[in-house]
């Protein structure tokens, strides 16, 4: 009886990830390879080889552009909110007048959707009344002019990536021995020779996390282009993409399994950094 | 002597630190703030007067964007994916955990990839087969009008619960495990079964990472957009972000209308912030640390 449950408690919960994740994940995989357009049995299914992909490379002119954005929303993040996340946590972690507050602050637009975030923004880059053009007495459009707006995003997506990553940072400092900062001090070293020669090595598996919470983050950003202009128009993204093909009247089942199974692919690297992570913490 | 010229030559530098990070604060304030101020304003003011201005305050235009956004419905739709979502997620995740933490079997650290790696898959890489799966799943008109799961609550609830159990199940495990095992053998010798082993004395010990992924959950849920956009059609079953959709017009848009709508949608995690934000940020960090 008691093994029954066991074996049922597990179970369940498992059997409901395999059947909506992990199939899902595969069938994806599994359908880039073939002709499918949606109608008609899954018998009539044939696989056509790599011809997917062949379109979705030569023949997608979103492509390009999509892979491009998605690669500067990727370093963008990295060497703007993700380092200012860390450099906001390590300033905040000492003793600080007011740390509290700041942390609050620079917290709150974590609690915020993508897709809110983006009409909250609307009201500050608006063509006609938006706050920048008020203030400089421009006409910029700042979603909508394609040379541009890709950088207006990722200035309001970054105003809640810092704050997460300040979030898990803070966490992860917090758990520093106090010892190796003191006797770093006895030994004279500064605020930032510590930082960098004492703290960063010991927080190699939070940075592991961030490296891999930034990746996968800039991969699965959808929302915020999507209340804008569902994607478009310099705001292509490999999920829009994806998104576009797939739902609504002219669904491309292949092509689109092509496209995801692109983010499968790079988003399994990093989920295999993180496991390994995960399995030698375990030991 | 030393402590004093160590102090003043400090001064300068909190002085400077306590400027930059005044600074960064109310810049990190501002977007909310802006959007708070002239969602109290009128429109007519505004549009005259402009928007660096002061006066015109009214409610009106929360009154407006309730009535234009549909915010009753999209409120309850809300309610009815997040809550169920969340409760479901929870309960599955636990017992998941449970019996990771406790039991070893040969698929243990099998079984953890496989929880917690579900979680880190982009959304679209399931989209496909998803989108195609709800809508071969025939059901009665009766009880759904696309006549299968498609554009149905209980797809997008299913969905959201299989994509966290995952998460929870890792956090709920690695806390678990931190709980002494004195605690269970002891319940295990007065004849506790093991399913009272979990509801009586495990469950309640993880109160504190219950409320925090509770916390978290309902943010996650609540805010989610793209499962729903992914396997909802009729409009009167989006969630709450789909009125702010409405509120913006095709060729003009009223902002202080759309300021009052973005505020409503953002109430419910804004009292999470300021009456839970222990809780939540305790969720966010136990996936990514130890403790």
């Amino acid at each position: 009886m008691d093994k029954l449950i066991v074996v049922l408690m597990v179970a369940i919960p498992a059997i409901i990830v395999i059947a909506l994740v992990w199939v899902p994940a595969v069938s994806t995989v599994v359908l880039s390879f073939t002709d499918w357009n949606g109608i008609g049995n899954l018998g009539d299914i044939k696989f056509i080889g790599l011809e997917n992909y062949d379109n979705v490379v030569n023949n997608y002119p979103p492509f390009p552009p999509a892979i491009q954005h998605n690669l500067i929303w990727l370093v963008v993040f990295f060497l703007g909110p993700t380092l200012l996340g860390i450099f906001f946590a390590a300033l905040l972690d000492k003793e600080i007048r007011g740390s509290r507050i700041y942390q609050s602050i620079f917290f709150l637009p974590v609690v915020l959707s993508l897709a809110l975030i983006g009409f909250i923004w609307q009201l500050i880059y608006s063509r006609d009344q938006g706050l920048l053009n008020e203030l400089f007495g421009t006409h910029v459009d700042w979603y909508g002019d394609p040379s541009i707006n890709l950088w207006a995003v990722l200035v309001a997506a970054g105003w809640r990536h810092t704050g997460y990553i300040m979030l898990l940072y803070l966490a992860g400092l917090k758990a520093v021995d106090p010892a190796l900062r003191e006797a770093a001090s006895v030994d004279g070293a500064g605020e930032v020779r510590t930082f960098f020669q004492v703290i960063w090595p010991v927080m190699r598996p939070v940075n592991i996390v961030i490296l891999v919470i930034t990746v996968i983050e800039s991969l699965r950003a959808f929302d915020i282009v999507w209340v804008i202009n569902k994607g478009r128009n310099g705001l292509e993204l490999i999920s829009t993409l994806v998104t576009q093909n797939v739902i609504g009247e002219a669904s491309r089942v292949g092509f689109g399994s092509a496209l995801a199974t692109i983010m499968i692919a790079i988003s399994t690297v990093f989920i295999v950094i993180y496991m390994i992570q995960v399995v030698r913490e375990r030991r | 002597m030393t402590a004093a010229v160590v102090g003043r030559k400090r001064r300068p530098a909190r002085v400077v630190l306590q400027v930059f990070l005044m600074v960064m604060a109310f810049g990190w304030l501002f977007p909310v703030l802006w959007a708070v101020y002239n969602s109290l304003r009128d429109y007519d003011f505004t549009s005259t007067h402009g928007y660096f201005s002061f006066g015109g305050f009214t409610l009106k235009n929360y009154v407006n964007a309730w009535a234009q956004g549909n915010f009753g419905q999209t409120f309850y739709n809300s309610a009815i994916i997040t809550i169920p979502s969340v409760v479901l997620t929870l309960l599955l995740a636990s017992s998941a955990a449970f019996v990771l933490a406790r039991f070893s079997f040969r698929f243990n650290l099998v079984m953890l990839v496989l929880f917690t790696a579900a979680n880190l898959l982009p959304q679209q890489a399931l989209l496909v087969p998803l989108f195609r799966m709800f809508l071969n799943v025939e059901l009665p008109y009766s009880v759904s009008d696309s006549g299968s799961l498609y554009d149905t609550y209980v797809a997008v609830i299913a969905v959201n619960v299989a994509f966290q159990t995952g998460f929870c199940t890792f956090v709920l495990s690695n806390y678990m495990r931190t709980i002494p095992k004195e605690l269970q053998e002891a319940a295990f010798v007065d004849g506790a079964g093991v399913f009272r082993q979990f509801w009586q004395v495990v469950l309640p010990l993880c109160r504190p990472a219950l409320a925090a992924l509770a916390t978290l959950q309902i943010t996650w849920v609540y805010n989610d957009f793209f499962w729903a956009v992914a396997f909802m059609r009729s409009g009167d079953k989006f969630p709450v972000t789909s009125s702010l959709q409405n509120l913006k017009g095709q060729f003009f848009t009223d902002y202080n209308l759309l300021s009052a709508g973005s505020v409503i949608v953002a109430i419910p995690t804004l009292v999470i912030f300021f009456v839970l934000q222990r809780h939540l940020r305790a969720g966010l960090t136990l996936g990514a640390t130890k403790g």
